[in-house]
C-alpha cells in the first residue's frame, strides 16, 4: 500500500487575505465551516474590514465516490443477505455457502477495480488519473487480502489443497504474465523474443507448466541442437506429480511420488544434462527449489509472497497450514534481504498466514489509519449513516416527512424509543406552527405521546372558543381509538359528538353525553363555564329533557364551579366587566337550572312521566 | 419470473415509471423514467432497456439497462408521471412542481415549465415563504393535479402559469398521493387515514365524500384505482396493510391484507392484467398479488409454487352487499373462494423499495441501495 507521498492539496478562500489575517474553522457533517477572524498574524489587529463571509468547504464529489457507493450498496445487500441466512447455514453445505458469499464480495470488489481502472487511464487529467490510481491499488490490495483471507480462514483448505489455492491466488493477482505471453507469442518468432525466457521463467514459477511447455517446444522447434534438452525439460514438467482435486491418492502417495521425481530431477542436473544451456539449467534448479535460484528472479517474482508460493511448489507441495508461517517468515527476510522493511501489505499477509484473525484486523486497521484517501472515510454507509444522523442533528426533520419515516422506521427497529419521541415531538411542533392540526395528531399518536395529544386538543378548543366553531371537523369527527390517547382529545371528540347529536336534534343523548363530560371529570374545569352555557338551550326547550337527577347534578356542578371563584384584588373597569357578564350568566343558569328541576320534579311525579 | 436485472446507479431512486407506449402501438415499452433523492445533486434520469433478443449467454450484460440523459432536479424527487410521450412531471421536496421535455433526437431533457410555489405553509407561526414538500401528482392530459404536506390540491393545466384551481388547507394532515377516479374526480389519502374524494365540478372546498379505516388511523401512503372499475381503490398503508375499498359502498374497506412489515410505499394494479397487483414498501421486498382465479392447479388451500410464494388468506372486515353483477376479483368475500398468490419478486431483500411501475410483461422498481431493477418477463 502507498504511503502518502505527496503533499496535502491547499484551498484558497476567496476573499480572505491569508497572509494578513487568521482563520478559524470548525467542523461538521461531512463539512468545514471557516471564516476570517480579526487576529492578525503579526502584532496587533488591523481595523481593516476583512472578509464578512462565512465559507463552507466540502469535499468534492469526485467521480471515484460515485463508483465507490455501488461498492458499498452491492457488499452491504451481500452482507445483509448473509445476516439473513446465517441461522439457516449448518453442517457441510455452511462451508460452501460461505465461501460463495466471498466469492461473491470479492466480485463485486473486482467490478469496481475494473471500472475505476478503466477511468484512471481513460481521463484526461492527470491529477484525477493518479487519483484513481491510487484508489486502484488499495482496492486491489484488498481484494488481495480477502482472497488470502478467503483460503485460509473460510476455506480453511488442508495441506495439498492449500498450495493449489496459493496458487491461484498468485496467478489471479500478477496479472504482467498475461500482458507478456501475448507480447511474446504475438510476435514473429517467439522464442527469439528478448523476453521469452523471462516468460517461460515466469510460467514455471507460477506453476502453470504445461504452458511453460509449450513453449519450450517452440524453442526446440527453432533451435534443433537444444531440442533434445528441450524434451527431457519438457518431460520433467510434464510428470511433476501434482493434487489434481478430485483425484484420491491420499497424502503420503503424493510425498513420495513427488520425492522420486525431485531425486530424477537432481540427477539430471548432476548429469548436466543442461549444462550448455544456461536458461535450461536454471530452469531446472528453480524447479528443484533451490532458493538460490528463485532468488535470481527476484525481478520476475516481484513479491515475496510469490516466491514462497513459488518455493513452497518446488520444494513443500504438501506444506500444512500450521507451517506455513514460518516460511513465509523466511520468505519475507529472504526475499527483503535486510534491503527494505516490511510495508503495511506485508504485516497483514503475515499475520494472516499466521492465522492471527485479530492481528490481520489490527494491521489493517494501522494501515488504513495511514491511508486516508482510503474509501473508510466515505460515510455513505447507509444505515450507519442514517443512525448517526438521527442521533446528531435535526436533518431528518428538516428534509420533510418522507425522510423522518424512514429514521424513524430504522430507529423503532432498533429499539431506540427515545429518539422516536423527539423526532416526531419535533415534527408534531412543525405542524402545530405551520398549522396542520391533522399531521401534528398523527405524529402525536405515532410517538404515543399523550402530552402532545392534549397540547394539539386544547389548540382546537381554543379556536373553537374564539371561532364559535370547529376547525379541520374531518379529523375530530374521525378520531377513531386515537381518542383514547389523552383525555384532552377524548374530551375533544366526545364535545364535539354532542354538538353533532344536538345538531340532529337528540336531545335526550345529547344532554346525558355533556353531564357525564362534566362529572366523568375529562372536561378540563376551565371549559366548564362553556358547557353549562351550551345545557341552557337545552334546559329552556318545551320539553323537559334533563331528569331531576341530572338537574341536581349541574347544579352541584355549577356550585363547584363558583364557589372556586378567587377574590380578586382591586377590580380595574375590564374585570368589572368581565365579572358582570359571569355573573348575570351564573344567574340565567341558576334560573333556568331551577325551572327545569321544577318541570322535571312535576313530569316525574306525575302518572305519564314515569 | 424469471431474469431480473440490477444495476447500481450510485444514487437513492426514490420514483421509476415507464413511458407509455403510443395508444394502439404493438410494441412493449422500452423507455422509463427515475428521480433521485437524499442527495445533494438530484437528478431525474431517462434509461433505455435496449432491444429485445439481445440477451447474449453469459447472463446479459446486454440486459442491463443504460441511461440515456438525465438533467438536474433541485430538491428530492418526491413523486413522478409521464404527462405524455415527451414530457415528464416532477414533483419536488421544495413545493415546486416541475415540466421536464424530452428531446429524442439529441437526448436531452429540459425544463419546459414549473410552477414554483405549488404547496407551501401558510400558518400564523411559519415564516412567508416557507415551503412544503409536494408529495403526489398525477396526470391525464391536459390536466395535472398535485397535493402536498401543506394539505392543499392543486389543478394545473400544460401551458397555463398560474393553477386552475387549488383548494387550500383540503386536509388538516399531509395529502399522500392521489389519484384519478373519473376525471372531474380525485381521490387522495392522507396522514390520518382517511381516503377523500373530490369533486372538481363542485364549487366548495369540501370532499365529496370521505371514506376511513375502523381501526387505529393508520397514515395512508399510496393509492391506485382499479383500471377497469373505476370504483375499486386499493391503498398501503404506514404498517404495510393492503387495503381494498370500493368507493361505492360504505365508509370502509371491503378487504384488509396483511402484508409488509414496514410501510407500503407504492401499490400497482397492472394496467392490462388488474388482476395481477404490485406492492413494494420499506422493508426491501417486493410483492406481486395474483387474484386471477383461471389456474387449474389452484385447487388446493396451501399452493406452494413459485419462489418464494406464500398463501394469505382473507381477513374481511365488512360483510357489505357486494352485487355479484360485476365481480372484481378482488372484492370478493368469499374467503374459501378466492385465492391470492403471493410471490415476492426480488432474489435478496435490499434496503427500501421506493417505487415500482409495471406497464406489459415489463417492470421496474428503485430502492434506498441505490440499484434499479428491471424484468422484462413478467409473467412467463
Amino acid at each position: 500500500m502507498e504511503e502518502l507521498d505527496s503533499e496535502p492539496t491547499v484551498t484558497l478562500i476567496p476573499g480572505v487575505n491569508s497572509q494578513k489575517k487568521q482563520m478559524c474553522f470548525d467542523w461538521g457533517p461531512g463539512e468545514m465551516l471557516v471564516c476570517e477572524t480579526s487576529f492578525n498574524k503579526k502584532e496587533k489587529s488591523d481595523m481593516v474590514p476583512g472578509c464578512p463571509f462565512i465559507h463552507i468547504i466540502r469535499k468534492n464529489e469526485d467521480v471515484y465516490s460515485q463508483i465507490l457507493r455501488k461498492l458499498f450498496n452491492e457488499s452491504h445487500g451481500i452482507f445483509v443477505g448473509l445476516q439473513r441466512i446465517e441461522e439457516e447455514l449448518t453442517g457441510k453445505s455452511r462451508k460452501t455457502q460461505l465461501v460463495r458469499v466471498s466469492k461473491n464480495y470479492r466480485s463485486v470488489i473486482r467490478a469496481c477495480l475494473e471500472e475505476m481502472h478503466q477511468l484512471a487511464i481513460a481521463g484526461k487529467d492527470p491529477a484525477i488519473g493518479r487519483q484513481f490510481s491510487i484508489q486502484v491499488s488499495s482496492l486491489s490490495a484488498m481484494e488481495l487480502i480477502w482472497n488470502l483471507c478467503e483460503i485460509l480462514f473460510i476455506e480453511v483448505a488442508p495441506a495439498g489443497p492449500l498450495l493449489l489455492h496459493l496458487l491461484d491466488w498468485v496467478q489471479l493477482h500478477v496479472c504482467e504474465v498475461d500482458s507478456l505471453s501475448a507480447d511474446v507469442l504475438g510476435s514473429e518468432n517467439p522464442s527469439k523474443h528478448e523476453r521469452f525466457w523471462n516468460l517461460v521463467t515466469v510460467l514455471v514459477l507460477q506453476g502453470r507448466l504445461d504452458e511453460a511447455r509449450q513453449m519450450l517446444s517452440k524453442e526446440a522447434d527453432s533451435s534443433p541442437t537444444s531440442a533434445g534438452m528441450c524434451r527431457i525439460l519438457g518431460d520433467l514438467m510434464r510428470t511433476m506429480p501434482v493434487l489434481s482435486p478430485g483425484n484420491t491418492q491420499t497424502l503420503t502417495e503424493l510425498e513420495l511420488k513427488w520425492q522420486h521425481w525431485h531425486e530424477e530431477c537432481e540427477r539430471h542436473l548432476q548429469d548436466g544434462t543442461f549444462a550448455s544451456s544456461p536458461h535450461l539449467e536454471s530452469l531446472c534448479k528453480v524447479m528443484l527449489g533451490d532458493e538460490a535460484a528463485l532468488l535470481e528472479q527476484k525481478g520476475l517474482l516481484s513479491t515475496w509472497y510469490h516466491f514462497l508460493v513459488s518455493r513452497l511448489l518446488y520444494s513443500h507441495p504438501t506444506v500444512k497450514p500450521t507451517d506455513l508461517h514460518f516460511y513465509a517468515q523466511s520468505s519475507l527476510d529472504l526475499f527483503l534481504g535486510g534491503e527494505s522493511s516490511p510495508e503495511p501489505l506485508d504485516n497483514i499477509l503475515m499475520a494472516a498466514f499466521e492465522f492471527d484473525i485479530h492481528q490481520v484486523i489490527k494491521e489493517c486497521s494501522i494501515a488504513l489509519i495511514a491511508q486516508p484517501l482510503l474509501w473508510i472515510q466515505h460515510e455513505r454507509v447507509p444505515l450507519a449513516g442514517i443512525c448517526l444522523r438521527t442521533l446528531c442533528s435535526s436533518q431528518p426533520v428538516a428534509a420533510g416527512e418522507r425522510k423522518a419515516l424512514k429514521v424513524l422506521r430504522v430507529c423503532e427497529q432498533r429499539q431506540m424509543t427515545e429518539q422516536v419521541r423527539s423526532i416526531c415531538k419535533i415534527l408534531a411542533m412543525k405542524a402545530v406552527r405551520n398549522n396542520r392540526l391533522g399531521s401534528a395528531l398523527s405524529w402525536s399518536i405515532r410517538a404515543k405521546d399523550a402530552a402532545f395529544a392534549t397540547l394539539v386538543s386544547d389548540r382546537f378548543l381554543r379556536e373553537y372558543c374564539e371561532r364559535g366553531c370547529f376547525s379541520d371537523l374531518d379529523l375530530i369527527d374521525n378520531l377513531g381509538p386515537a381518542m383514547m390517547l389523552s383525555d384532552r382529545l377524548t374530551f375533544l371528540g366526545k364535545y364535539r359528538e354532542f354538538h353533532r347529536l344536538y345538531g340532529e336534534k337528540r336531545f335526550v343523548d345529547a344532554a346525558s353525553l355533556l353531564l357525564s363530560l362534566m362529572t366523568s371529570q375529562i372536561a378540563p374545569r376551565s371549559f366548564w363555564m362553556t358547557l353549562l352555557t351550551d345545557a341552557l338551550p337545552l334546559l329552556e326547550q318545551k320539553q323537559v329533557i334533563f331528569s331531576a337527577e341530572q338537574t341536581y347534578e349541574l347544579m352541584r356542578c355549577l356550585e363547584d364551579l363558583t364557589s372556586e371563584r378567587p377574590v380578586r384584588g382591586e377590580p380595574d373597569a375590564q374585570q368589572l366587566q368581565d365579572d358582570d357578564v359571569e355573573t348575570t350568566k351564573v344567574e340565567m343558569l341558576r334560573l333556568a337550572l331551577a325551572r327545569n328541576l321544577a318541570r322535571s320534579v312535576i313530569k316525574e311525579g306525575s302518572l305519564e312521566g314515569s | 419470473m424469471e431474469e431480473i436485472y440490477a444495476k447500481f446507479v450510485s444514487q437513492k431512486i426514490s420514483k421509476t415509471r415507464w413511458r407509455p407506449v403510443p395508444p394502439g402501438s404493438l410494441q412493449t415499452t422500452e423507455t422509463f423514467a427515475t428521480g433521485s433523492w437524499d442527495n445533494e445533486e438530484n437528478y431525474v434520469s431517462l434509461w433505455s432497456i435496449g432491444d429485445f433478443g439481445n440477451l447474449d449467454s453469459d447472463g446479459g450484460f446486454e440486459g442491463d439497462h443504460q441511461l440515456l440523459c438525465d438533467i438536474r432536479h433541485h430538491g428530492d424527487v418526491m413523486d413522478l408521471q409521464f404527462f405524455d410521450q415527451e414530457r415528464i412531471v416532477a414533483a419536488s421536496s421544495t413545493g415546486c412542481v416541475t415540466v421536464f421535455l424530452h428531446h429524442p433526437n439529441n437526448q436531452t431533457l429540459s425544463v419546459s415549465q414549473q410552477w414554483t410555489a405549488a404547496h407551501h405553509h401558510t400558518g400564523p407561526g411559519s415564516p412567508s415563504c416557507s415551503s412544503a414538500p409536494c408529495t403526489g401528482v398525477v396526470c391525464s392530459n391536459p390536466e395535472i393535479v398535485t397535493v402536498g404536506e401543506d394539505g392543499r390540491i392543486n389543478l394545473f393545466r400544460a401551458d397555463h402559469k398560474e393553477a386552475i384551481r387549488t383548494i387550500d388547507n383540503a386536509d388538516s394532515s399531509t395529502l399522500h398521493a392521489v389519484t384519478f377516479l373519473r376525471t372531474p374526480e380525485i381521490l387522495t389519502v392522507n396522514s390520518i387515514g382517511q381516503l377523500k374524494i373530490w369533486d372538481f365540478r363542485q364549487q366548495g372546498n369540501e370532499p365529496s365524500q370521505i371514506l376511513s379505516l375502523t381501526g387505529d388511523r393508520v397514515p395512508l401512503h399510496c393509492v391506485d384505482r382499479h383500471p377497469n372499475q373505476q370504483h375499486v381503490v386499493a391503498t398501503g398503508g404506514q404498517d404495510g396493510m393492503l387495503s381494498i375499498w370500493d368507493v361505492r359502498q360504505g365508509t370502509m374497506p371491503v378487504s384488509l391484507l396483511k402484508a409488509h412489515e414496514a410501510e407500503m410505499w407504492e401499490v400497482h394494479f397492472h394496467p392490462s392484467n388488474p388482476d395481477h397487483l404490485f406492492t413494494c414498501s420499506e422493508d426491501g421486498s417486493l410483492w406481486h398479488w395474483d387474484a386471477s382465479t383461471d389456474v387449474p392447479e389452484k385447487s388446493s388451500l396451501f399452493y406452494q409454487g413459485g419462489r418464494n410464494s406464500t398463501f394469505l388468506s382473507h381477513s374481511i372486515s365488512n360483510q357489505a352487499n357486494v352485487h355479484q353483477s360485476l365481480i372484481s376479483s378482488w372484492l370478493i368475500n368469499d374467503p374459501t373462494k378466492d385465492r391470492i398468490e403471493i410471490t415476492s419478486l426480488l432474489p435478496n431483500r435490499t434496503l427500501s423499495v421506493n417505487s415500482l411501475d409495471v406497464l406489459g410483461p415489463c417492470l421496474v422498481c428503485g430502492t434506498d441501495a441505490e440499484a434499479i431493477y428491471v424484468t422484462r418477463q413478467l409473467f412467463s
